[in-house]
């Protein structure tokens, strides 16, 4: 059950992976980027437990903060041309 | 009861990854961003927070459930406020919707 989610995420993946490189606009690429590491935060917890190993649920969390951070910081750079204000 | 709990964490982790799959593919398939945007918070809120709810429920230590409940949470915040200024952006940049900029005008 574990792997039916893990293969499930893992196709995600390449999908949303496909539309980055496609993306007409910087803004599809970066909403494609978002979703990728919330499906990233996902499927490390998911592996975490496929293996036996609820460490793996650390690093997901350290995953899901460093993934808004840098979301936000990009599109203030595209929105301000700066990151300071 | 275990047998209950069983079954509901496997129904959640299933259709987690059925909306994960399905969010993915109309992100790579829809028309223009704002649609695409649409279809990727249906893999970052509904796909996301089954699969973690369907987790907790498999959890055997209790600290493991709550670091699950920790990220769900962090997801269920952050994720609406980043694609909200992502559209916020895209607009201020002018990225025009499907069918033209007069068909987003009330």
């Amino acid at each position: 059950m574990f792997a039916a989610a893990a293969i499930a995420l893992l196709i995600a993946l390449a999908l949303l992976l496909a539309r980055a490189v496609l993306g007409p606009t910087v803004f599809d690429r970066l909403l494609a980027a978002n979703t990728i590491g919330t499906v990233a935060v996902v499927l490390l917890a998911t592996i975490g437990f496929l293996t036996g190993r609820p460490d793996f649920l650390d690093l997901s969390i350290v995953y899901g903060l460093l993934n808004i951070v840098g979301t936000i910081a990009v599109l203030k750079f595209f929105r301000h041309g700066s990151l300071g204000e | 009861m275990s047998a209950a709990l069983d079954i509901a964490s496997w129904i959640l982790i299933l259709a987690g990854g059925a909306f994960s799959m399905i969010g993915a593919l109309g992100t790579l398939r829809m028309p223009d961003f704002y649609t695409r945007v649409h279809a990727a918070s249906l893999t970052d809120i509904v796909g996301s927070l089954a699969i973690l709810l369907g987790l907790a429920l498999q959890a055997e230590a209790a600290l493991t459930a709550v670091k699950l409940a920790v990220i769900a949470l962090l997801l269920f915040f952050t994720s609406p406020a980043a694609t909200h200024a992502l559209v916020k952006a895209a607009r201020a940049r002018g990225v025009a919707p499907l069918g033209g900029e007069a068909a987003s005008k009330p």
